[in-house]
């Protein structure tokens, strides 16, 4: 039988009385091997969705099951520990020393042998490409080395889910690629089951399924093309549709009408390539 | 205002065996009412340019002129106080500096420490939140229970009510979403224009200072490598990539779209509404049959 590794079904989560809820009957689930992407504005809701993933907060309607068991006070951390988690801000979450000491931190906290643990932090850091700054001081290294070497520590757990939480939003250019072709090659080699919170919709276009959040509720859910289809509704929201759609919309308000709806520069390029032959 | 860098070096922890040299020989000159962008990749010292143009760093070397006053190596530097008025710094992550009880003390502080009378600094917190786009209450509220995009504008909002002509914005966007920083990037435009202050905009996105900068300058490893108009800093993909930069993502496609296509387009399209226009114009005037 095939259990979800993380399901919501219908939840709602309200911060005080009088305020509108940050989440409302929210329903979602993540199978085992697939990559989900959860997109919204500032204030959609999303950050109240992670929180209740790793259950810092329970809902107050609804269920947050992970593993196929509500999540609950009493198996918190034994389901916390089949997540791994990796936050925003780089420099909020080390705590070693050393690059290794950090993604050591965990495990020594689990209670992993010493053997195994030399193996696992060696196999987590060769994963991320960080393997040659074991014994670097993580403050010296660029954002993207950061955030990679946080993902080391998430993987030395060996998590059914890695959830990012708006992991590469404080990152530059060259950072952000940096973390993206990790995930690609992680999910590549291994089928790593990966969530990930963003309002890059450029990010959000490499995932397998998306799903949008509108004011703490869930607004459409689907594959890359079925929700980018929302298009200008997108837009409203305050989402920004990827750097190709946006062209092609553009060219199109200019009087050249596109046949379709190009996903990446490439295929508009050759769309716009062969509008140019048959005229 | 105008504020210029004469062959500025700046060395953190000087004197000490922790020396280290975050700038060399950095020349650089903005203009009055110019909107100037500084770019780099991460460590070229972009922020440390930064600090110096209200005179939070001085110079180990070199000179920073800011206005009519001088900064020098060596030299006790007076009124600093006025300089720091007449140059409001955006920090990253601004609101991180939120104090108050309120809303509306937190953007009064600052007019109120330079002597601007109660009422007056009263009026300008409330232009400001609308010119923020935050509703009118918000000023009663505790920043602390404002959502992180609110309390960006908030603490905004702060420097601005300081009516600074020299504003500094150092990636005030960074980790908003697409439309609040669309929102705050236009707003910043919109005062440069109509208050025609001076602006500094440092900044990653290569796409944000091809849309609004008028002149650009490149840090690279401590120093200033590259200054002049943004249609010039922009055309050479190879001498960006030197410093490890690219071109904005309009002029990337661009290229593609000329190589694919075999047509050039008018000039360098720095964004994406001029791409769009120029791609359409060199359609309509005749295709190619194959």
């Amino acid at each position: 039988m095939k259990t979800d590794i993380l399901s919501f079904e219908h939840v709602t989560f309200t911060y005080n009385r009088e305020s509108a809820p940050a989440l409302e009957d929210v329903s979602f689930s993540v199978q085992d091997g697939e990559w989900i992407a959860i997109v919204g504005h500032n204030g959609s809701g999303k950050s109240t969705g992670a929180k209740l993933m790793s259950g810092l907060l329970f809902p107050q309607e609804g269920r947050v099951s992970v593993l196929g068991d509500e999540l609950t006070e009493q198996n918190l951390w034994d389901k916390r520990s089949k997540m791994g988690m990796v936050f925003q801000n780089p420099d909020n979450q080390f705590v070693g020393a050393t690059v290794q000491d950090d993604v050591a931190f965990a495990l020594e906290n689990n209670g992993v042998p010493h053997n195994e643990m030399v193996e696992r932090v060696q196999g987590a850091l060769q994963k991320v490409g960080m393997a040659d700054y074991l014994n670097h001081e993580p403050h010296h290294l660029s954002g993207g080395q950061k955030q990679r070497v946080a993902i080391a520590g998430a993987l030395a757990l060996r998590p059914r889910l890695l959830i990012l939480d708006e992991a590469t939003s404080m990152l530059d250019p060259r950072g952000r690629a940096e973390v993206i072709q990790t995930i690609q090659e992680l999910r590549t080699d291994s089928r790593l089951t990966v969530l990930s919170i963003t309002h890059d919709l450029e990010e959000a276009l490499l995932a397998d399924r998306i799903l949008v959040l509108n004011k703490g509720r869930k607004y459409k859910e689907g594959t890359p093309d079925e929700v980018f289809s929302a298009g200008s509704r997108l837009e409203e929201m305050g989402l920004d549709l990827p750097f190709a759609m946006r062209m092609s919309r553009l060219i199109s308000r200019e009087g050249i009408p596109l046949p379709g709806e190009p996903m990446s520069e490439q295929e508009l390029i050759e769309a716009l390539w062969k509008l140019n032959f048959s005229k | 205002m105008e504020i210029e860098l004469q062959q500025v070096a700046y060395s953190y922890a000087k004197d000490t065996p922790f020396e280290k040299q975050a700038l060399a020989d950095v020349s650089l000159k903005i203009p009055s009412g110019s909107y100037t962008a500084i770019i780099g990749h991460t460590g070229s010292g972009k922020s440390t340019v930064l600090q110096h143009l209200n005179a939070l760093l001085r110079p180990t070397a070199g000179r920073v002129v800011i206005g009519s006053q001088t900064i020098e190596a060596g030299t006790k530097a007076k009124n600093l106080r006025e300089i720091r008025r007449k140059v409001g710094i955006v920090f990253q992550f601004p609101e991180q500096q939120l104090f108050e009880e309120t809303v509306l003390k937190d953007i009064m502080f600052g007019p109120l420490n330079y002597g601007v009378p109660e009422d007056e600094a009263e009026q300008r917190a409330v232009r400001l939140i609308h010119q923020l786009g935050l509703p009118e209450e918000t000023l009663l509220k505790s920043p602390f229970d404002l959502s992180g995009g609110q309390m960006r504008r908030v603490a905004i909002a702060g420097v601005l009510a300081m009516e600074p002509e020299v504003l500094v914005l150092d990636e005030p966007t960074a980790g908003l979403d697409p439309k609040g920083r669309q929102e705050i990037m236009d707003l910043f435009y919109k005062l440069h224009q109509e208050k025609g202050h001076t602006t500094v905009l440092v900044t990653h996105s290569m796409e944000d200072a091809a849309r609004y900068a008028d002149q650009v300058a490149v840090m690279h490893k401590g120093t200033c490598v590259l200054t002049g108009q943004t249609e010039e800093v922009f055309a050479s993909a190879a001498q960006l990539a030197e410093f490890g930069l690219e071109q904005p993502r309009p002029v990337q496609m661009q290229h593609r779209f000329e190589a694919k296509v075999g047509k050039k387009l008018q000039g360098i399209c720095l964004t994406e509404e001029s791409l769009a226009e120029a791609i359409a114009s060199a359609l309509r005037n005749g295709g190619n049959t194959p």
